[in-house]
């Protein structure tokens, strides 16, 4: 039942990313969904879940990269698996950090989330480069700033979703009390 | 019970996991030919996915747009856009038919730009991922489409095709980290190669130090990179810096906004030097 609203979750990030990302094309500082998706899991439901929902996600994202397809320098475009290892180290550390810390508090969430993201693009343009697959150049403000859209709209996910059922438990008991 | 052992093991998970991965990308790394069953499946139920999508929020936007809009004035705008479209089209046709015809280029040459067979499509998603500079469109193989095709707009140049599936496709913007064109001042005729950088601008490589190149000259496409036809419109020079004793270093902007691209021409029409190219591997 979990494992089905975790792919649930991640299909859906996928499936965000994918309509809304177009018209974001130009802006370099672009929310990754189902990295925040991956981070959230982690924290929720431990290294274990983390990490599969990680790997998971990651793999699924490579697989929709124009993958093994030449460049003009004769560089493929992409490579199944760099995207899931990234993730699975994510949602792994993340899991670990869910579980040894107390991350109950906005400013510790986007902390872990800000530090998941700037790891995330560590990991994978560093094996693209170290495979000399891509080049990324110095990306060090497009790393910065795409960490920081992450972790907001994790924080704001995280709050979302405590919130709202309270919320509406909140509104619930209010009409009832009205009635009687 | 195993699987409650595994999850509380999740230290060796991580490492089966992690090896499962290193060897799946060393697979790869080390084949470089052949696009792989796991993406050709996934990219063609995806795509699947987000045609669906892309006509939800199309059908969504027809409607709103449809209730506040004037329908009249709306069904003109739009027939006009598409002149306008198909008359830059045009107008781009004929500027590259007055470069080759200034450059003395033969007849057979001239013929061959003028019959240019572009297919339109319509683009139903974005990359997976933000590092990479991707949009599906909803026409594939069935339709005739293949591995490096041009994708033009109106505006110019937008990209190639890379991962083309039944029916859909992939297109690799020229502002992709791995995206390149073969390129020439269309004042000057200084050539280069634009290469993009992942974000909104392209960088013409390769120029000489000693060519004449000015802010606000147009860069067109040089067809010798047997994918993009010869004189399509790829953007116009925003800076010109020296870098090093023998290049300089050039920005372009695009002349395509990628963001608002909503309908893109595919060339079906295989250039001189690609058809030149398979002749030689005959």
């Amino acid at each position: 039942m979990k494992a089905a609203g975790v792919i649930l979750a991640v299909v859906a990030a996928l499936a965000l990313q994918t309509t809304l990302a177009r018209f974001f094309v130009r802006g370099a500082a672009a929310v990754d969904l189902v990295l925040v998706v991956v981070v959230y899991v982690a924290l929720t439901s431990g290294p274990a879940t983390g990490l599969l929902t990680g790997t998971f996600a990651g793999l699924v994202q490579d697989a929709l990269l124009p993958n093994a397809v030449m460049g003009i320098g004769g560089l493929p475009n992409g490579v199944i698996g760099i995207g899931g290892l990234a993730k699975t180290m994510v949602g792994f550390l993340a899991g670990v950090i869910g579980t040894q810390f107390i991350v109950s508090q906005p400013l510790p969430r986007f902390v872990v989330f800000f530090a998941a993201s700037v790891m995330h693009g560590v990991v994978f343009m560093g094996l693209y480069t170290l495979l000399d697959l891509r080049h990324f150049g110095a990306p060090y403000a497009e790393v910065g700033v795409q960490s920081a859209a992450n972790a907001v709209v994790g924080v704001v996910a995280f709050q979302m979703v405590e919130l709202l059922p309270g919320a509406v438990e909140r509104r619930r008991a209010a009409k009832s009390r009205l009635r009687r | 019970m195993a699987l409650q052992d595994i999850r509380q093991r999740s230290g060796y998970l991580f490492l089966a996991v992690m090896l499962g991965l290193v060897l799946l990308i060393s697979a790869q790394v080390n084949s470089r030919s052949g696009v792989p069953v796991l993406e050709s499946v996934t990219s063609g139920i995806f795509s699947e996915v987000q045609r669906v999508l892309s006509g939800g929020v199309s059908g969504v936007r027809r409607l709103w747009s449809g209730y506040v809009g004037l329908r009249n004035l709306r069904a003109e705008n739009e027939d006009l856009k598409r002149q306008l479209a198909a008359a830059e089209i045009a107008s781009q046709e004929q500027r590259a038919l007055a470069d080759r015809a200034r450059g003395l280029e033969k007849m057979l040459e001239l013929r061959d730009r003028v019959n240019l067979r572009t297919t339109a499509a319509e683009i139903i998603g974005a990359a997976a991922m933000p590092d990479f500079r991707t949009l599906t469109i909803d026409k594939g193989t069935r339709d005739g489409l293949g591995p490096d095709m041009a994708v033009i707009a109106p505006a110019g140049v937008v990209g190639r095709l890379v991962a083309p599936s039944a029916r859909s496709a992939k297109v690799q913007l020229l502002i992709d980290r791995n995206a390149a064109a073969g390129a020439i001042v269309e004042r000057t005729r200084a050539q280069g190669v634009v290469v993009g950088g992942g974000n909104e601008r392209l960088q013409m490589q390769y120029v000489s130090e000693a060519s004449d190149i000015a802010v606000g000259d147009v860069v067109v496409t040089s067809g010798i990179d047997g994918i993009y036809p010869k004189g399509f419109i790829i953007g116009r020079v925003e800076t010109v810096e020296k870098n090093g004793p023998a290049f300089k270093r050039i920005v372009v902007k695009p002349a395509v906004d990628f963001s608002q691209l909503e309908e893109v021409l595919v060339v079906l029409t295989p250039t001189p030097a690609k058809e030149a190219a398979a002749g030689v591997s005959e």
